[in-house]
């Protein structure tokens, strides 16, 4: 028999609702699991023994009622959780506990969910690799001679959904931080239109990108997961005012007649052949299952990288500015109140953090704003406008998720222009505030995952899920890893 | 009536200098909980009890706008005459400071809420109109306590995110009494709209006071200087005097006033530098991506509208024209809507004119001795017109009705009772009045020839002397007539 870690959530929760599987033995897997995975190092906290406890009281107050009953879910560690301490992976943060929960991890325990552990991220989400973060690299359980990033910057999430830590998770994504690490794991990660689900308790990056999704073993597991997290919340003043459809129950393999574009400008200089192959295998699943294909053009594309590392940065500037000392988190003392700023900001930053700190703030000084900030917001407009014009000719888009599949540990360290250009395919979605999935599509040469991207209308994420699941069941994707950790 | 001129002109060498003044005002909006956050916003409470996770900035928390907050700003913007904007945003101000917990304040930079508007101020040589360039919302920062501790610095947020309204006028104002009344009227706008409270002492009304001189007949404005957060009438004024005089003396010497931004050092009453244009913060507004855009339609407006309260300007026309009152009269009785709602009881139960005498005269004159309130005044509207009805129909005379008036601040008791216990009734009974004439006139014989030969003063005299005799309380009018009579 296989180990309970291996079912999907989906699974899990139906045996523990038919009662072949308590919430304590589902439980004590993942934690077994996750303690013997310490070298991945996905965790930044563990709250195993209230997990374990936890448990004992869901198996005593057996509610089958509820989506995700009894499922370990640990969650990245941007979410606040009451209680637990959250550092958004900053030193900044190290040992801070807020008294309040996140809406969306409140919704996932409202619904049954037993938290294990908080994961690891880049720093306040800022990175496509997890090596930003102040509690270390998290590893990907994919290898080959060396260890590989699992994608960032929600990289503790990935690779703790790829190697069975936890049973789904939530990530967030600002310019692809759930889509790219899905990507690199060959796991399923949905970034849902913006405002559809809350970003209260959420620490914030960028505020006008950042939105939480989930990530998840496969595509049925995701219209769960989201069905759960997704929802108005009037403590949120983007979060929209619409109804949350029961994805996981609507999802349907039956695409027939659905309208897919690729879009040209996405097939970019230099892409490996073996990424162009898989997006050509979407493509002709797709075709097999009845989709017409159309080719469409996004043609300010290229200019959406350059935009996002303006805007993004920008938004973060003024995020950060909280975490200064005074109130709460790491504080460096000082002779006044200048220098116990600057000795804190410069302890408690990482490089990452700082250098988007000066990005944004520079983007936004007067004499640049014009030029920098403005246009970028200009710029964004055109992008958001591509795919409206796009979305009157098709439903989905389907594109790779990443250029290239897991890269080797520190080999972007000095080069943040090519660490960005990770986000090419993922950052235009998010300045168009659109639903995306990415799900995996196979291997490369290096027996390295690589996902496939939909991109689907505004607040349409049940398409997407069903273009995506239609595809899944077709490539057959199954992990193949060995335990090599453990 | 001849009007005065306007001449607050500062003497130089050069000649006379013409003081320009524009102001920021930031007003607290009446409001229970705070502009994005519900917390309660209540004066003099225990520092930090009143903070919630919003303001203090806790990680991953959002600003929600406070609905009541914008009708508020919408009713003070249609109070001041002023074009509210359909669309208007919010955006952040960035700057560094203890008791900034999100170091950034959430404001309103290139759209406001409300855009330009009018106050007319009633001045001794006419009205004198001062132009609003607008009115936006913002959150009030927290407050750094520097006294608590030889070592540290302490930080109250209860004032943190409060809702404050700054209202920005056109550089319109030219002395310092055209900025207190401008300041006064203010305050009796949103004091009559009940959207600000309008105290000073705790900080709901502060201003930053813009400061330029130049040459009277002069076409370009000179350089001017800001004066940050000065929080009383008085202190406005001190400060307006003392750095148009600071400005004239640094152009005589041939020098350049730089443009800076200064305090009010209310002890040693002068103003000095806090810091130069080159060392201004660079605040990199940008749209706050926490909140959408604020529409508002103008059917909301239109039944905000239908709610407002007459406002001072048109009470002031409709005492005018009702009560015939002066304009003086009307705009002293309107500064304050306590009042006028008092005046307005006691006119309609009694006499339009005296009610206004006996208010402003009387009345004022005992509130001020106590150190009260027309809310807390000892006489009530409902007795001070039974009072005056008493004057009306001759039951005492207007010199008793001093003495009447003193007994109801005694006690605010009713008039009539206290003319009657006292035995203050005015004898109109002409038989009893003749005869107290008949023997004042004998027992003064030498008086009345004097009188007949033409010494017509000696009137005043013989009515002193019937008044002294029946102990003030004969009818004035009838000691005339009989007296005039009998002289004849």
């Amino acid at each position: 028999m296989s180990e309970i870690y291996q079912l999907s959530l989906f699974e899990l929760v139906n045996k523990i609702k038919s009662k072949e599987i308590s919430c304590e033995e589902a439980t004590k897997s993942y934690v077994e699991r996750s303690s013997k995975s310490k070298k991945l190092n996905c965790y930044v906290e563990e709250t195993f023994d209230i997990a374990l406890k936890k448990a004992k009281d869901l198996d005593q107050s057996f509610n089958p009622d509820k989506k995700l009953f009894g499922a370990p879910i640990a969650v990245k560690d941007l979410f606040c959780t009451n209680g637990v301490q959250t550092t958004a992976s900053s030193k900044m943060l190290k040992g801070f506990k807020p008294q309040y929960e996140s809406t969306v991890t409140e919704k996932l325990w409202n619904e049954g969910a037993n938290l294990l552990g908080k994961l690891n991220c880049d720093e306040y989400a800022m990175g496509s690799s997890n090596e930003t973060s102040y509690f270390g690299n998290v590893i990907n359980p994919y290898r080959n001679d060396e260890d590989l990033v699992p994608g960032g910057s929600s990289g503790g999430c990935s690779s703790s959904v790829a190697a069975n830590l936890t049973s789904a998770t939530v990530g967030t994504d600002t310019g692809g931080s759930i889509r790219q690490p899905a990507s690199f794991t060959g796991i399923v990660g949905l970034k849902p239109t913006y405002g559809r689900c809350s970003r209260w308790g959420i620490v914030a990056f960028a505020s006008s990108l950042d939105q939480a999704g989930p990530m998840t073993k496969d595509v049925k597991d995701s219209a769960l997961m989201m069905e759960v997290i997704a929802g108005h919340d009037e403590k949120d003043s983007t979060s929209a005012k619409k109804n949350v459809e029961p994805f996981s129950s609507k999802l349907t393999k039956d695409i027939k007649g659905l309208k897919i574009g690729i879009p040209k400008e996405y097939k970019v200089d230099g892409m490996p052949k073996e990424i162009l192959d898989l997006w050509d295998k979407g493509i002709e699943i797709s075709k097999s299952l009845g989709c017409e294909i159309k080719e469409i053009s996004l043609p300010h594309t290229k200019y959406a990288l350059p935009a996002y590392y303006i805007i993004a940065p920008a938004e973060a500037s003024s995020n950060l500015a909280r975490y200064d000392g005074v109130k709460y988190g790491f504080r460096a003392e000082g002779k006044d109140l200048i220098e116990m700023y600057e000795n804190t900001r410069a302890q408690g930053f990482g490089d990452e953090v700082k250098r988007r700190i000066l990005i944004g703030t520079y983007v936004l000084s007067s004499g640049y704003y014009d030029a920098y900030y403005l246009k970028a917001l200009k710029v964004r407009r055109l992008i958001k406008n591509d795919f409206d014009e796009a979305f009157k000719e098709v439903d989905t888009i389907l594109t790779p998720t990443t250029p290239s599949s897991a890269f080797a540990i520190g080999k972007n360290d000095d080069d943040p222009i090519s660490m960005y250009l990770n986000d090419v395919f993922t950052v235009p979605v998010n300045l168009a505030g659109l639903p995306a999935i990415s799900f995996p599509a196979g291997y490369d040469q290096k027996n390295l995952p690589l996902g496939l991207q939909l991109i689907g209308k505004s607040f349409d994420e049940q398409t997407i899920l069903n273009n995506a699941y239609a595809i899944e069941q077709n490539i057959n994707f199954k992990p193949n890893y060995k335990d090599w950790w453990i | 009536m001849s009007e005065k001129q306007f001449d607050y002109y500062l003497k130089g060498e050069k000649g006379d200098y013409e003081v320009v003044i524009g102001l920021e005002v930031h007003a607290q909006v009446l409001s229970k909980a705070k502009l994005f956050s519900a917390s309660a916003t209540q004066f003099g409470a225990e520092p930090n009890s009143q903070v919630s996770l919003v303001d203090a900035a806790m990680p991953g928390m959002l600003p929600v706008i406070n609905k009541f907050c914008i009708e508020q700003a919408v009713k003070t913007g249609l109070g001041l005459n002023a074009k509210i904007n359909t669309f208007s945003k919010f955006d952040r101000k960035n700057y560094f400071y203890a008791d900034l917990p999100q170091g950034y304040q959430i404001s309103q930079f290139k759209h406001p809420i409300v855009g330009e508007g009018k106050v007319i101020l009633d001045m001794p040589y006419g009205t004198k109109e001062v132009g609003i360039e607008r009115l936006h919302l913002e959150q009030d920062a927290g407050k750094s306590m520097h006294d608590q501790d030889p070592n540290h610095s302490f930080v109250d947020l209860n004032r943190s995110g409060i809702a404050l309204m700054e209202i920005v006028s056109k550089p319109d104002l030219r002395s310092p009494s055209e900025v207190g009344e401008y300041i006064k009227k203010l305050r009796s706008i949103m004091r009559y709209l009940n959207t600000c409270d309008g105290n000073m002492e705790q900080g709901s009304l502060r201003a930053d006071v813009n400061v330029s001189v130049r040459l009277k007949n002069s076409k370009n404005f000179g350089t001017r200087c800001e004066i940050k957060n000065v929080n009383s009438i008085k202190f406005m004024q001190q400060a307006i005097e003392y750095e148009a005089r600071r400005q004239i003396n640094l152009i005589e010497d041939g020098k350049e006033v730089d443009q800076e931004t200064r305090l009010f050092d209310t002890k040693k009453q002068e103003t000095r530098s806090m810091r130069s244009k080159e060392d201004a913060h660079d605040y990199r507004y940008f749209p706050d991506p926490d909140l959408l855009p604020l529409e508002i339609d103008e059917k909301y407006i239109e039944d905000l509208k239908k709610t407002l309260p007459e406002l001072p300007d048109q009470k002031k026309q409709r005492l005018i024209s009702d009560f015939k009152l002066t304009s003086y009269e009307a705009s002293v009785i309107i500064s304050d809507q306590a009042v006028s709602e008092y005046y307005e009881k006691v006119a309609k139960n009694s006499d339009y004119k005296l009610a206004a005498t006996w208010l402003m005269g009387d009345l004022f004159a005992t509130l001020n001795k106590e150190a009260k309130d027309i809310t807390e005044s000892p006489v009530s509207a409902e007795n001070l017109a039974k009072m005056i009805n008493l004057i009306k129909d001759g039951t005492i005379s207007g010199k008793i009705a001093k003495t009447v008036f003193e007994e109801m601040v005694k006690s605010d008791g009713d008039p009539l009772k206290i003319v009657e216990d006292k035995g203050l009734k005015q004898t109109s009974d002409p038989k009893e009045i003749e005869n107290i004439v008949d023997k004042i006139l004998a027992s003064n014989q030498d008086k009345v020839e004097q009188y007949k030969s033409g010494k017509d003063k000696l009137f005043g005299f013989f009515v002193g002397q019937v008044m002294k005799e029946m102990k003030g309380k004969g009818n004035p009018q009838m000691i005339n007539d009989i007296l005039k009579n009998k002289l004849k």
